[in-house]
């Protein structure tokens, strides 16, 4: 019967070409349906990995009580002065605890390809820990900024999205000039960033302390820690995250929001392309009638004929969900976008065609094409043998 | 039997690749009532709204705030009738539920907003009341609220003088949209920002992070907003002016480019439409064609039989388009009312527009390539099966 059956296959197989209409609908439908669900995940995955990238294991972020995002967040000098002095805070290289008081602001730049709709930018206001707490981080063009001045370095992703902020040019920030000195990558979501120096920032922006503090862990416990003592200091009232979590967590909304738009739209397009491919199997079927009552009357089984159908319509599946995850690829992969993040700023990232989107799209692929197969390959076998081969 | 009745006899001459064929088409116009009426939610967000108001917000963010008393200087601009102002409250219902919620000047508010509708009784009430709170009707509904309650709302930004940021306002008005468009905004709340002045902890008074500047009927906007800008250049409260219609646009595109996002679904479903659907049509054609020379032997035109193929190409896509509109208005009705109105579904005028244009465009593309062909068959060759 195996012989049979791959007998069969093959005969159906070579006679594709003859075929060749009804094939490219499954192909080019099943293209489509992968295309489309492999291109909407990679979003949300290359969203997710950039943030995910941001938040580091070892290192805690701290927020004012109930802030949620560091834009909503402000801590006075002091508090941020007594957080450091907190017991789980690992000293860096100076012997000094590591950590860093940041101040968040936004300032509006306008995308590039926009002539003047504003977008909101994250200006963060950083001590000088703050580069040691980003090990990753490093100027890839121009300098750092000297700290005093109203100079800014500019995060990569700003310069692919936004104009107005290339190495030399001036940023107005509420009637002052500032120079951008540098440009640097770090491969995370920090990239979406303007930095300056925090002193610089407080007195242009006239905040007296910051927006969060984020603290390297010292060891295991770290994190332990330093909770139990922020939380026994009655001066303090303030959460406390790993910094990985304060990034996953972040990543929650537009994971959610993507995955509910492709699975509506790959449910309702999957089940045009079953459709579509029940057509084209019920006419491949139809075209070979004669063909297979003639197998059939050779002593062919119904089994071989079934299994030639299923096959047939699973190599179509398979070829349409490999072009469809090439397109997506050749499109989007790397595209950078951006979007709102939890601050309500630009988070830029890419699109991430990941090896696991793409199984993901050719199992609903070769799913579609059982689907589709199924039918039309009960038909083949039931054809009545006499009128099959008496018709024209 | 008429013409309409021998397109439809042949439409189901092949029963199972016509239902099977208009499966799939129901599918694509659902998928595209769906996402283009998500899509007009986010992008037409600025249509509605009369160009008679300017935003006014500090040049380097709306979220550093600018102070009340420039509220004289923008008032005594030739041209500007009335400034409302609203600052940012961060307002968070329950644990988790953001709101969009701003502490204003409830008189300047009502002269600047017409379109808003509440009792005037409800309006005095909320500009009598320092705790009071006035909410849209979307979310009122929402969330069950009726006038006199006591609503507890939580602020992520700002504590209270006792450093607690559970706040306690009461309500005092619901109000609604004063046609379709507005009332799909209704889920605002606003408290006041004398209350609010007076008990947060920071002691930030006076500062707001928006004027809306009414104008006079026949004003240039776009001096004023120049006027406007010129007036505070160099000092570190700089502004930036926009009509409120371009400040919407530009808050939505913040989101990133959802239209883009639909375009190319959209592009990708419709062009595998077009194969599923030109096949079925070209195979249907093909398997008829010594028919079509007997209706040209008894005496149909040429264009006759390009008509009939047309006919049939659009009757398949026309009933197919039809109901996967139809089933995309009934589950984004569905979606609307499940979410309390969260998610704007509901399939509007501009959509089925939309709609049937894409269904003649497609009948077109789909139908014109075979109905050409049966129109050029030639008698003798049909019939003689070359």
């Amino acid at each position: 019967m195996l012989r049979q059956a791959l007998a069969i296959t093959g005969i159906s197989i070579r006679s594709i070409p003859e075929r060749w209409a009804p094939s490219l609908v499954i192909v080019i439908g099943l293209a489509g349906v992968v295309a489309v669900f492999t291109a909407l995940l990679a979003m949300a995955a290359g969203f997710e990995s950039t943030l995910k990238a941001t938040g580091r294991p070892d290192a805690a972020i701290i927020l004012r009580g109930g802030s949620d995002a560091e834009l909503n967040s402000a801590i006075d000098r002091d508090s941020s002065d007594l957080i450091k002095q907190q017991p789980g805070i690992r000293p860096g290289a100076d012997g000094k605890p590591l950590a860093s008081a940041e101040l968040m602001v936004i300032a509006e730049l306008v995308r590039k390809d926009d002539v003047k709709s504003g977008a909101n930018i994250t200006v963060r206001g950083v001590e000088p820990a703050a580069f040691a707490l980003r090990p990753r981080l490093r100027i890839i063009v121009g300098r750092n900024f000297t700290p005093g001045l109203r100079e800014l370095i500019v995060g990569r992703g700003v310069l692919a999205q936004f104009q107005g902020a290339n190495l030399g040019q001036v940023v107005r920030m509420r009637g002052s000039e500032w120079t951008v000195v540098g440009e640097f990558e770090s491969g995370d979501s920090h990239e979406s960033e303007m930095w300056t120096d925090i002193n610089v920032a407080r007195s242009t922006f006239g905040r007296i302390g910051s927006s969060s503090v984020l603290a390297a862990l010292d060891g295991p416990e770290g994190l332990e820690r330093l909770k139990a003592a922020i939380a026994a200091e009655p001066r303090l009232s303030m959460d406390l995250l790993r910094e990985q979590d304060y990034f996953s967590s972040q990543t929650k909304q537009f994971r959610a929001t993507i995955g509910v738009l492709a699975g509506v739209v790959t449910v309702i397009m999957g089940l045009g392309a079953v459709f579509a491919a029940l057509n084209s199997m019920y006419a491949a079927v139809a075209a070979r009638g004669k063909e297979i009552a003639t197998l059939r009357a050779l002593g062919f089984g119904g089994t071989p004929v079934v299994v030639s159908v299923m096959t047939e319509a699973l190599l179509l599946a398979l070829a349409g969900a490999l072009l469809g995850a090439l397109i997506a690829y050749v499109l989007f992969n790397n595209l950078s976008v951006s979007t709102l993040g939890q601050n309500f700023t630009q988070v830029v990232f890419s699109f991430r065609v990941t090896p696991e989107l793409v199984a993901r799209g050719l199992t609903i692929a070769l799913v579609i094409g059982m689907v589709g197969g199924f039918l039309p390959a009960l038909r083949a076998a039931r054809l009545p043998v006499t009128t099959s081969l008496r018709e024209q | 039997m008429t013409r309409a009745g021998f397109v439809i006899a042949n439409l189901f001459r092949k029963r199972v690749r016509t239902i099977l064929t208009l499966l799939s088409v129901i599918m694509a116009f659902l998928l595209f009532g769906l996402l283009q009426s998500v899509n007009t939610v986010f992008s037409s967000g600025a249509d509605f709204v009369g160009a008679t108001r300017l935003f006014v917000q500090a040049r380097v963010s709306f979220t550093t705030a600018l102070p009340v008393s420039m509220v004289p200087k923008l008032e005594a601009i030739p041209g500007v009738t009335r400034v409302a102002y609203q600052q940012w409250f961060g307002g968070v219902w329950q644990t988790n539920t953001p709101l969009i919620m701003f502490a204003l000047d409830p008189q300047r508010y009502h002269d600047v907003y017409p379109e808003w509708k509440m009792p005037e009784a409800q309006w005095q009430a909320f500009e009598r009341t320092r705790t009071g709170l006035i909410v849209g009707r979307q979310l009122a509904n929402q969330y069950r609220w009726k006038v006199g309650q006591k609503i507890p709302i939580s602020s992520n930004i700002w504590p209270q003088k006792n450093g607690s940021k559970a706040w306690q306002f009461d309500l005092v008005g619901i109000f609604d949209g004063k046609d379709e468009d507005w009332q799909k905004r209704t889920n605002l709340a606003f408290i006041q920002q004398d209350y609010f002045d007076e008990a947060n902890q920071f002691g930030i008074k006076g500062r707001t992070n928006f004027f809306i500047l009414k104008l006079a009927e026949g004003a240039n906007a776009a001096a004023i907003s120049k006027t406007v800008d010129a007036m505070f250049e160099n000092s570190p409260d700089e502004t930036k002016t926009q009509t409120e219609k371009d400040f919407n646009i530009s808050f939505v595109k913040q989101i990133g480019d959802i239209g883009l996002i639909v375009r190319w679904i959209l592009f990708a479903v419709f062009f595998t439409l077009l194969l599923v659907v030109g096949n079925t049509m070209a195979q249907s054609v093909r398997e008829r064609i010594p028919e079509l020379a007997v209706l040209k032997t008894l005496g149909f035109s040429d264009g006759g039989v390009l008509g009939f193929v047309l006919a049939e190409a659009f009757a398949l896509v026309l009933a197919g388009g039809l109901v996967g509109l139809i089933l995309a208005s009934l589950a984004g009705a569905m979606v609307e009312k499940a979410t309390g109105g969260q998610f704007l579904l509901a399939l509007d005028a501009s959509v089925w527009l939309l709609g049937v244009a894409a269904i003649v465009l497609m009948s077109l593309a789909v139908g014109l390539l075979p109905a050409l062909r049966a129109r050029r068959l030639k008698i003798v060759d049909a019939l003689a099966g070359r």
